[in-house]
């Protein structure tokens, strides 16, 4: 990543606006998608605009590791998930309009709190082509990141890593069953396999050709 | 001589959007024209391996019995009708075979031809490549599930838990990679292992490199890691339903895939355009010791002849094997290794003895 230059600052407000644009038609399909697998996949195409939307902000590392994480590995279990659901969509829409004041309350909720975050500091800090100020020309976004979570944030960035592997270790020790009379494989013995215990090399003698 | 002077002072002119247009036209093509003459090497080693002769009937200006079989092979397909099946799921049916193929196209941005040749000399090249090739996956999946196919959706659903578990081992090799190279960039990786065949990633990540090259292949469901086509078992997997020119893209996927992960394994852990000669006494002072594009075709020969000769030898996993080899076989090989990456950058030894790591 170069420090945006003058004459590419429009480029760059350009091409905010046109990946922000496609952020919020995805966001809006996320939700008004009535089959749960083009939700999951309007959800991928957010994701991806807003990692195309953090790249123009120079936040490489952040861009491709949403990619990396969300798109390439979560969206991807959840797909794997939402496709084999039997879902019954008069089921799941019966409560709608039941619950729908909650929703808009939520909604408003946030709203009002983005507004009042741009309202304290104006609309200049949102400005897009601007990046951030000062970066040299071998600026590794990378690199710094690396350079403070392992440092200054470590303990806290090693806590938040023991905490997701005890989630991991709950959920495998939660959902781990032993049905009795399973019928499983010792992969030990399969792989201890020999062939003098399988096959039996017979010697015969040869037929006369007649 | 003096039109070329002419033509390349021309070029220099162009402005910087249209030279980047014209490169990657240039790469895609390349690109697709190997993939095309690979199908015919595939064809013909195996064929040579299985004692047959191969594709051996079409010529291209009667030269080469088969070199004309690929061409033969596109218009065949491009001239059949793209079935789609009733109750399919037109759009994400006919979306699913370019976001296959994307993926694999786009990854080329950032590897590094030859010594001056990159197109997006990127800082983090190497998360590009990761993020990339995770996203290949889709195609597969929605190609499965668009089908309305119970063939097709067993195909998806294999290739996509097989996918997500080898992505893991595959980028905990290169994570290795990256200590040892201190830098995402690739360029600066293959810059790193400068010095001669012995200097190479490969010697002192070796087992980092052959978990890297069995995930890779099984990243690309190339044969014995290929139970997401299955034939078998399910047909031909997520694209069963595929006809024509959308099967072709698929195919064409496939094999670019397989140059692509031939290539980074090149760049990774074989010096990329790094020749094996530089260095040595004798001909390291020849032509021979000179970085180039020379180098790094001729190594992703070799790889791309190793995916056709696993395809020859082995047979297919089992499904529950290819799990147990990915997460209890790859993935703790990789984690010890980083550990002793660890101890051998505390102790200087191998890549970690250069003086730019002190």
């Amino acid at each position: 990543m170069h420090p945006i230059g003058e004459g590419e600052t429009v480029l760059v407000e350009i091409l905010f606006y046109f990946f922000a644009t496609l952020l919020v038609a995805g966001a809006l399909g996320v939700i008004t998608a009535r089959n749960p697998v083009f939700s999951a996949l309007f959800l991928v195409f957010s994701f991806v605009n807003s990692a195309a939307i953090w790249l123009l902000m120079g936040a490489e590392f952040l861009a491709i590791v949403l990619v990396l994480v969300y798109v390439g590995a979560v969206m991807v279990l959840f797909l794997f998930v939402v496709m084999m659901l039997d879902i019954n969509l008069a089921e799941l829409r019966r409560g709608f309009a039941r619950f729908a004041w909650l929703g808009w309350l939520t909604a408003l909720a946030l709203v009002a709190e983005i507004t009042a975050v741009v309202w304290r500091h104006g609309l200049g800090a949102l400005d897009a082509g601007r990046g951030f100020a000062g970066e040299p020309a071998d600026y590794s976004n990378t690199l710094q990141l690396g350079k403070v979570l392992y440092t200054h944030y470590a303990y806290p960035f090693e806590l938040a890593a023991v905490l997701l592997v005890i989630a991991l270790v709950a959920a495998i020790a939660l959902t781990l069953r032993h049905r009795p009379g399973l019928k499983t494989q010792d992969v030990g013995k399969q792989v201890g396999v020999r062939a003098a215990d399988r096959l039996r090399i017979v010697k015969t003698s040869a037929e006369k050709r007649a | 001589m003096h039109t070329i002077n002419h033509l390349l002072a021309l070029w220099a002119e162009l402005p910087e959007l249209l030279r980047t247009l014209v490169w990657i036209l240039i790469i895609t093509i390349g690109v697709i024209l190997c993939v095309a003459f690979l199908t015919l090497w595939e064809r013909k080693v195996i064929g040579w391996m299985q004692l047959r002769r191969g594709p051996n009937r079409v010529r291209i200006f009667g030269l080469l019995p088969g070199l004309g079989q690929p061409f033969a092979d596109v218009f065949k397909l491009l001239s059949k009708e793209v079935v789609v099946p009733a109750d399919a799921n037109r759009v994400l049916f006919r979306l699913a075979p370019a976001l296959a193929l994307v993926p694999a196209l786009a990854a080329w941005a950032v590897i590094p031809l030859s010594p001056a040749l990159v197109l997006s000399n990127a800082n983090a090249g190497l998360l590009y490549l990761l993020a990339l090739s995770s996203m290949g996956v889709y195609g597969i999946i929605l190609a499965g599930w668009a089908s309305n196919s119970k063939y097709a959706f067993l195909g998806a659903m294999r290739s996509a838990a097989q996918m997500v578990a080898y992505e893991i081992a595959m980028g905990f090799a290169l994570v290795g990679v990256l200590m040892a190279a201190g830098s995402m960039n690739l360029g600066a990786i293959v810059r790193h292992q400068e010095g001669g065949f012995l200097a190479w990633n490969w010697f002192w990540l070796f087992p980092l490199l052959v978990v890297y090259f069995i995930a890779g292949v099984a990243e690309t469901n190339r044969a014995p890691f290929d139970v997401a086509e299955g034939e078998s078992e399910i047909v031909a997997g997520f694209h069963v339903e595929y006809s024509g020119i959308a099967f072709a893209l698929f195919f064409l996927a496939e094999y670019a895939n397989m140059i692509l992960i031939s290539a980074l394994t090149a760049v990774f852990f074989f010096g990329g355009w790094l020749s094996p000669f530089a260095g040595y006494p004798g001909v390291g002072a020849t032509f021979l010791a000179d970085p180039s594009f020379f180098w790094l075709g001729l190594k992703v020969f070799v790889f791309l002849f190793l995916f056709l000769w696993f395809r020859a030898t082995f047979p297919r996993y089992r499904y529950d094997q290819i799990m147990r080899l990915g997460w209890k076989a790859l993935i703790p090989v990789t984690l010890v290794w980083i550990g002793v990456e660890m101890l051998m950058s505390v102790v200087h030894i191998g890549p970690w003895a250069r003086p730019w790591f002190h």
